[in-house]
C-alpha cells in the first residue's frame, strides 16, 4: 500500500533551495494528520553532506541520489531517478517545488508513472476539518457554509488548492484513483519549519541506475546573472512607484527595496508618461495586469485604471502622504507618511532581518 | 524540417471578472485569444522556416470554436492546421490532454514540436512536458532563444537565477516563453488565404486506433476538480498615520514576516 510523503529536494550548485525546506515543513504537518513519515529525496552530485540539514528541518529519512550526471539539472536523468524512487518505494504523496526545475521535472514524472499532478499549489490539506475551516474563513464559500459542511470528513485524500484564471478563481484538485498524489508547490507560500540540530534520522544512499548516457541534451554553457527581459506579470513581489516618487531618481530606492525582496519595480502611468521608467513596467488598464503576492504602492494615489491592473494582488501595502486617496482604501496596510524617508529604512531593516535568518 | 506548434485558445484572463456574490467567473463577452506563449512559439517556428525551409503545422485541441485560433495561425503564415475536437476529449486534465495531442502528433509526424510554456487560463505548464513524455522526446522548457543547425537545435533556457544553453538532437520538444519572439501580425493576404485553407478536424474516431479511451476525457483524467471558489473579498485594511519613519518600517516588517514574504 502506498505510504509516506516524499519531498523532492531541489539544490542548485549544491545549495539547498528554500522552497524545499518549506515543503519539508508542510509535509511534516500533513504527515501529522495522516500518521505518515516525511522522506526527502536529495538529488545531485557531491551533495551527501547536505542530507543532515534535511533531517534537522523535519525529514525522518533522506534518500540520497548522488551521481555526476545530476551535477547540473537536465530533465531526463532527474526524471529517471525520481521515477525509480516512486516505483521502488510506492509513496502516497510526492511534492516538488513549483520552480522552473520542479515544473519541468514533475509533469514528466507524473506522465511516466501515469498519475495526476496539480501545478503551482498554494495550499494542501488532508484533514477535512482544517480544509473546511479554510473554506469558511478565507474564501467566497464563507457565504455558502452548507456546501462546506456537506463535505465528507472521513476523506483522507490530499486536497490540493491552487489559483487559476490569472488568480481570479481558486480550485481544489484531488487525485483519487492513481498514486502517488503529486503536486508542485509555489515557493514562498508554506511556512519555514524550525531547525533542530538534535533531530536524528536515517540517511540512505539510493541507486537509481543512472549513467552519463541518460543525458539526452548537451549543456553548452551555463549563464549566471543573465540580464533578463522584465516581465512584471511574473513577479511575485512588485514595488511600484507613482507621482509621489518625484522623478527618475525616485525609483532608485524602490529598486533597492525590490532587490532585497527578490521582486521587480513597476510603475503607475505617470512614471511612464513622464519618461521616468520603461513602458514594460507599467501596471494598469493600458499597462499590465499583475497578481503578485505583495504589491507595495509608493506614492500612487490609485486611479481606477491603475487599481484595475493590481487589485488582484494578494497583499497590498500603500505608502502615501494622502490618507484619503483611493489606494489607501483598498490597501491591506496603509501607511500615511513620506516614502522617501520610509523606503530606504525598510530596505535596511529587511537586509538585517535576512542576515539573521540565513540557513 | 517539419515543425509542429501546439496552440491553445484561451479566454483573455485580463478580461475575466468575478461575480462578487457567488465567486464564480463571468465569462460572457470575454474575448478568446491564442495563448501568448503559444503565439511566441508559432512566431519562432515561422522564423525558423524562413531561415532553413520546411513546414509549420499548428495543432489545437478544443471546441469547434477553436477553429478561429487556427485560422489566425494560418493567417500568420502556418502551412496547415489540425483541430482535435470531440466530446470524448472534454474534461481532460493535463495527462489526458497530452495523451490526445501526442497521439495526433504521432500521426502528423514532426522533427520539432513547439508548445507554449503555459496557458494563461490553467497556468499549469504541464501539457508541453507531458506531450514530450508521451512521445519520449528530449525536452527543453522555458526557451528564450532558439536556433537550428542541421539535425540539432540550440536553445537558451531560462531558470530563475541563470540560463543554460543546450544543444539537442531532433526530434525534440521545446516550450516557449513569450519573450522568445515578438509575434507578427496577420497579413491581409494571409487572412484571405487562411479562409481558403482547410483546417483538418480530427475527432475520436480519427485517433481511436492509437488512443486508449480509458485514459482520456473527464473519466480518464487522474486529477479532478474537488471544489472551486473565489478568493474572499478584500477585508478593509489597516490604516496607520502619524508614525515616525521607524515606526512605519516596524509596522511593515511585522506584516512581511507574518506573511512569510521575508
Amino acid at each position: 500500500m502506498s505510504k509516506d510523503i516524499y519531498v523532492v529536494v531541489e539544490q542548485r550548485s549544491g545549495a539547498i533551495q528554500k522552497v524545499s525546506i518549506e515543503l519539508i515543513g508542510e509535509a511534516c504537518k500533513l504527515a501529522a494528520d495522516s500518521g505518515e513519515q516525511v522522506i526527502a529525496v536529495l538529488l545531485g552530485y557531491n551533495i551527501k553532506d547536505k542530507a543532515d540539514m534535511l533531517i534537522h528541518y523535519g525529514a525522518s529519512k533522506v534518500l540520497v541520489i548522488d551521481h555526476p550526471v545530476l551535477e547540473h539539472y537536465t530533465t531526463e536523468p532527474y526524471v529517471k531517478a525520481v521515477t525509480k524512487v516512486i516505483k521502488d518505494c510506492d509513496p502516497n504523496i510526492v511534492l516538488f517545488g513549483a520552480s522552473s526545475i520542479g515544473r519541468d521535472m514533475a509533469p514528466r514524472v507524473a506522465g511516466r508513472v501515469h498519475t495526476g499532478l496539480t501545478a503551482d499549489t498554494t495550499r494542501l490539506d488532508i484533514d477535512v476539518k482544517k480544509y473546511q475551516e479554510y473554506l469558511k474563513t478565507s474564501t467566497s464559500l464563507a457565504l455558502q457554509p452548507e456546501r462546506v459542511d456537506a463535505l465528507d470528513t472521513s476523506d483522507r485524500y490530499l486536497k490540493m488548492t491552487r489559483p487559476a484564471f490569472g488568480g481570479n478563481v481558486m480550485a481544489t484538485i484531488v487525485c483519487r484513483n492513481y498514486t502517488p498524489q503529486m503536486a508542485t508547490v509555489r515557493p514562498g507560500v508554506m511556512e519555514m519549519p524550525k531547525k533542530d540540530t538534535s533531530r536524528a534520522g536515517e540517511i540512505v544512499p539510493f541507486d537509481a541506475n543512472l549513467s552519463m548516457d541518460d543525458m539526452n541534451v548537451e549543456i553548452l554553457k551555463v549563464v549566471h546573472d543573465d540580464k533578463k527581459t522584465v516581465d512584471i506579470t511574473e513577479a511575485k513581489i512588485l514595488v511600484s512607484g507613482g507621482r509621489g516618487v518625484g522623478g527618475p531618481d525616485g525609483y532608485k530606492p524602490l529598486r533597492e527595496l525590490a532587490d532585497v525582496l527578490g521582486g521587480e519595480v513597476s510603475s503607475s502611468r505617470i512614471g511612464v508618461d513622464s519618461g521616468w521608467i520603461e513602458k514594460d513596467r507599467q501596471v494598469g488598464q493600458t499597462g499590465k495586469t499583475v497578481h503578485p503576492n505583495l504589491y507595495i504602492a509608493c506614492g500612487i494615489s490609485g486611479a481606477i485604471q491603475h487599481l484595475a491592473g493590481m487589485e488582484g494582488s494578494e497583499f497590498i501595502i500603500a505608502i502615501n502622504k494622502d490618507e484619503s486617496c483611493p489606494m489607501m482604501k483598498i490597501a491591506d496596510l496603509g501607511i500615511v507618511g513620506d516614502l522617501h524617508a520610509i523606503v530606504p529604512k525598510l530596505t535596511e531593516a529587511i537586509k538585517a532581518y535576512q542576515r539573521s535568518q540565513t540557513l | 524540417m517539419k515543425i509542429v506548434v501546439c496552440i491553445k485558445q484561451v479566454p483573455d484572463t485580463a478580461e475575466v471578472k468575478l461575480d462578487p456574490k457567488t465567486g464564480t467567473l463571468i465569462r460572457d463577452g470575454v474575448p478568446s485569444i491564442i495563448n501568448h506563449d503559444d503565439r511566441a512559439g508559432l512566431e519562432a517556428a515561422l522564423q525558423l522556416r524562413e531561415r532553413v525551409g520546411g513546414t509549420v503545422t499548428v495543432v489545437c485541441m478544443g471546441p469547434p470554436q477553436a477553429d478561429v485560433a487556427l485560422r489566425e495561425a494560418l493567417a500568420m503564415g502556418a502551412d496547415d492546421a489540425y483541430l482535435l475536437s470531440a466530446r470524448e476529449f472534454g474534461g481532460s486534465d493535463t495527462y489526458a490532454t497530452a495523451t490526445i495531442i501526442a497521439t495526433a502528433l504521432k500521426k502528423i509526424g514532426f522533427d520539432l514540436v513547439i508548445t507554449g510554456r503555459q496557458a494563461i487560463d490553467g497556468d499549469t505548464a504541464q501539457v508541453g512536458p507531458q506531450i514530450g513524455e508521451q512521445l519520449r522526446l528530449p525536452q527543453v522548457s522555458y526557451a528564450e532563444e532558439l536556433d537550428v543547425d542541421g539535425d540539432y537545435i540550440f536553445v537558451k533556457r531560462q531558470f530563475e537565477d541563470s540560463a543554460h544553453v543546450l544543444k539537442v538532437k531532433m526530434p525534440c520538444l521545446v516550450t516557449a516563453l513569450s519573450e522568445l519572439c515578438e509575434p507578427r501580425y496577420m497579413s491581409v493576404r494571409g487572412i484571405v488565404d487562411a479562409y481558403e485553407k482547410t483546417v483538418t478536424v480530427w475527432g475520436f474516431d480519427d485517433l481511436k486506433n492509437d488512443l486508449n479511451p480509458e485514459w482520456i476525457g473527464l473519466k480518464g483524467s487522474p486529477t479532478n476538480v474537488f471544489q472551486s471558489f473565489g478568493k474572499k473579498m478584500r477585508d478593509p485594511g489597516t490604516l496607520l498615520k502619524d508614525l515616525t519613519a521607524d515606526q512605519a518600517v516596524e509596522a511593515i516588517m511585522e506584516k512581511l514576516i507574518e506573511r512569510h514574504i521575508i
